[in-house]
């Protein structure tokens, strides 16, 4: 019973992730009769977002559902797959429901996905939003609130109601609640990955940058509950390992499954980090404007598109794998990425001085077949669990 | 003395400039001098002068590298060591330079540095570029984060968020290098030099609107701009160099003469092309040669605008230093957005009376190629002129396929003759 519950919500949280052409968004425009505005990965403002009527809607490409044929026609091949597919879904009609996009400080890529945007579609709002890299309040923290603000304006001036401090502080509380309840999955996966496999989770994350976030809560409580209650799910002798490499660019489905059926236990991953940007919840006292820009300053995950002033490359990756007692890790990179590959050799050096096992790959959103990796992953797995005392320092 | 000799006299200048520098930095460790390493577009150099300090840029080592026919084997150490084989060039160029020894292009051992300056200008690589140099030098770093021109313009809180960074981070973190205080009166007065220094290099880019053009402002370009892109803004030698360079051109223009191209002065000028994006360094001579054989000639480049858009009007002002250095960093050329750029590629086109438009796209650098396609499409629907795609790589020999090329640009500029053969005959322009 609990075995199809689960499937139930798994379902329904696919098909939203494969709703490429919105048909959800579209019924809540018909509803709710706000904005929905699209963002980029990593992180966009979703909570000013709501409190302005507006359904923020993660755009994630078209993966591996969409055949690319224009989208080709604007980027070499040296460039990543996200935003082909990105712009294929564009030209295609599929993004038309949304009044604007969001294209956050990522990469020089996404970045010129934001020109490219107002070249193609001059009528609609192309927002690139530029979070800064320096994170003294007085500093970066006044540019991101002005950027807040500015992009408050521009929303009013395609419809949106005003940005009010109320409204502003529910929100925070909304997706305060949502966090934590995706966090707690996370937690008991870290703890019982054999309840939590990876690929559920990323669905129902998936989900969440679709739906609004009252509903995302119902289908994370509905499964919460639903894998709780189910007896079925066994310990597998499988090894732990944090992924790590896929912020932006997200791999298939297969992928992740592949991974999982190869013996890993995905114990911490970096996958759509939108929902868990901040790791505690952001303060609803006093200005929740500047309690917003503080939870971005002082509390937003390590990624490798922030600056780090202080530190080493790679301590928060060693961090997470003591925290999540993994016994690998997996470099799970898009290619031509470059935020992470270029990352990854400082990330490497510190894993490998802590004496934990690594191995990496790349993959495209697209990526049909999984042998290979499978191959690779299934070799790793069982050289942890051969080995794992021997490969110790 | 022959036109040739004096132009020889200028490059011959700019070459024993760069060279005293890298040499002046291979003793900074004996004389006591600090050094800074920092990158071409944002630099700072006026504010680092005025402390004396001295910068090292290391796009500058490797595009150097590149031509020295050095990049392949550092490139190839980088990839050993872990960095991918789909990332900047520049970067592993430099960090096998730096793991062989970091032996600078006049043969001696650059000095590690002093500060990291991490002017993050137009490019995101730059960020993850000295977070490895961090790793490697272990010296202190400071960010000058300056945000993208997204909608075509500096807004206010970009310039008050750059200015803020520069009074409360950068100036105290090159006080504290330097040892000596701010002195915002030595600022001004290289700015000044700047502001004159950059008068004359825009009226020897400007110089290509004649015909024939005296220069071509890509691959010469290049040799042009190295003063003023590295060490040398604000300096007194960086203001009698760009002087010197336009008594010579203007020579040339008075005379008639186009440019001195790899063989030598070109005869006869047929084609007038806008070029879009960084040359290719391992194979430059070669690459040129392949204009030159054509009778082709860049009138107008964006790659010599990427360290400073002097003729779209920017000039560093003594009289506002902080903002004029912010409004500096923020106007570089790929800080400015997709449909910006489009207009100044269709402004050239018109402005320097191209026949066509040709893009080089590398492959190390997403920052100008992401969108190149994109633009290349809007400029041909906007200017109606032939358009043509390259593509290679900034150091990376690998990528860089000579036949290909040439290939490429011979069918480009038979299409332009074509074009040109097709339509009615318009007077030619010049200032």
């Amino acid at each position: 019973m609990s075995a199809s519950r689960v499937q139930g919500i798994v379902e329904r949280a696919e098909d939203l992730c494969r709703d490429l052409r919105l048909e959800s968004v579209r019924r809540w425009k018909e509803q709710n009769g706000g904005l929905a505005i699209g963002f980029m990965p990593i992180w966009a403002p979703r909570e000013l977002l709501r409190a302005q009527g507006c359904l923020p809607v993660g755009i994630m490409g078209g993966g591996e559902d969409v055949e690319i044929i224009k989208g080709d026609a604007f980027y070499q091949s040296y460039i990543c797959h996200l935003p082909r597919s990105t712009i294929e879904l564009a030209l295609g009609g599929s993004l038309d429901v949304l009044d604007g996009m969001i294209f956050p400080a990522i990469c020089d890529v996404i970045r010129n996905l934001s020109g490219i945007w107002k070249l193609r579609f001059p009528e609609r709002l192309a927002y690139y939003f530029d979070s800064p890299q320096d994170f003294d309040p007085q500093i970066g923290g006044a540019f991101l609130r002005r950027e807040l603000e500015e992009f408050s304006h521009a929303l009013v001036q395609r419809g949106a109601r005003p940005l009010e401090t109320e409204a502003l502080r529910e929100s925070l509380a909304a997706y305060n609640a949502n966090r934590a309840r995706v966090q707690a999955l996370y937690q008991l996966r870290r703890d019982e990955p054999w309840k939590v496999p990876t690929w559920e989770l990323y669905l129902l994350q998936r989900a969440g940058l679709v739906a609004p976030v009252e509903e995302h809560d119902r289908m994370l409580d509905e499964y919460l509950a639903a894998i709780r209650a189910d007896e079925s799910r066994r310990p597998l002798d499988q090894a732990r390992v944090v992924l790590t490499g896929s912020f932006c660019e997200q791999p298939p489905l297969g992928l992740i499954k592949t991974l999982e059926r190869a013996g890993c236990y995905i114990v911490d991953d970096d996958f759509i980090q939108v929902g868990r940007w901040f790791k505690n919840p952001a303060s609803l006292d006093g200005d929740p404007l500047d309690n917003l820009v503080n939870a971005f300053l002082r509390d937003s995950l390590e990624s490798p598109t922030r600056y780090e002033e202080q530190g080493n490359k790679g301590e928060e990756l060693v961090r997470r794998v003591a925290d999540s007692r993994a016994e690998g890790v997996l470099f799970c990179t898009p290619s031509f990425c470059d935020p992470a590959l270029l990352d990854q050799p400082m990330a490497v050096r510190a894993i490998e001085a802590s004496g934990t096992p690594w191995t990496a790959f790349k993959y495209a959103e697209n990526n049909g077949q999984f042998q290979v990796i499978r191959e690779q992953a299934g070799t790793f797995a069982d050289s942890i669990k051969l080995f794992s005392e021997a490969l110790s320092p | 003395m022959t036109i040739a000799a004096r132009k020889d006299r200028s490059q011959e200048r700019q070459k024993q400039m760069i060279a005293e520098h890298f040499q002046r930095l291979g003793r900074a460790r004996e004389s006591g001098e600090k050094c800074v390493y920092t990158f071409v577009p944002g630099n700072l150099t006026e504010l680092l002068r005025a402390f004396d300090l001295l910068p090292v840029l290391p796009e500058i080592n490797a595009l150097q590298s590149g031509m020295r026919g050095k990049s392949r084997e550092y490139i190839g150490l980088a990839e050993k060591l872990g960095h991918s084989e789909d990332v900047c060039t520049y970067v592993k160029c430099d960090i096998g330079m730096l793991k062989s020894g970091n032996i600078g292009p006049t043969g001696e051992r650059l000095p590690d540095p002093d500060l990291l300056l991490l002017s993050y200008t137009g490019c995101f690589t730059f960020l993850k570029w000295f977070e490895l140099l961090r790793q490697e030098y272990r010296a202190p770093t400071v960010m000058l984060h300056v945000p993208y021109q997204a909608d075509g313009q500096i807004t206010p809180s970009q310039r008050e968020y750059v200015v803020a960074q520069l009074k409360h981070k950068v100036i105290p973190a090159l006080e504290r290098v330097s040892g000596k205080k701010f002195d915002i009166d030595k600022l001004r007065e290289q700015l000044r030099r700047s502001a004159q220094a950059e008068d004359d290099l825009v009226w020897v880019l400007q110089s290509a609107r004649h015909r024939p053009s005296p220069i071509d402002a890509y691959f010469g370009g290049v040799y042009y701009i190295g003063p003023i892109f590295s060490a040398f803004r604000g300096t007194q030698e960086a203001l009698e160099y760009y002087r010197e360079l336009r008594e010579e051109v203007a020579e040339r223009i008075a005379l008639g003469l186009g440019p001195v191209t790899p063989d030598g002065p070109l005869e006869r000028e047929k084609f007038r092309v806008v070029v879009e994006g960084p040359p290719n360094w391992t194979s430059f001579r070669e690459f040129w040669k392949m204009f030159a054989d054509e009778g082709a000639v860049v009138v107008a480049s964006t790659y010599t605008k990427v360290g400073g858009t002097y003729d779209l009007g920017f000039r560093h002002d003594p009289d506002r230093p902080l903002e004029s250095l912010a409004d500096y960093c923020l106007g570089c050329y790929t800080n400015l957005n997709l449909p910006t750029r489009v207009d100044v590629l269709c402004q050239y086109m018109d402005e320097y009376s191209a026949d066509g438009l040709l893009v080089h796209s590398v492959k190390s650098c997403n920052s100008f190629s992401a969108g190149q396609l994109a633009m290349l499409n809007e400029v041909e629907r906007r200017t109606g002129k032939p358009v043509g795609f390259l593509e290679s790589d900034l150091v990376d020999p690998r990528y860089f396929s000579a036949a290909n090329i040439k290939n490429r640009l011979e069918s480009y500029f038979q299409m332009v003759a074509q074009k040109r053969a097709a339509a009615p005959r318009t007077e030619a322009s010049a200032p």
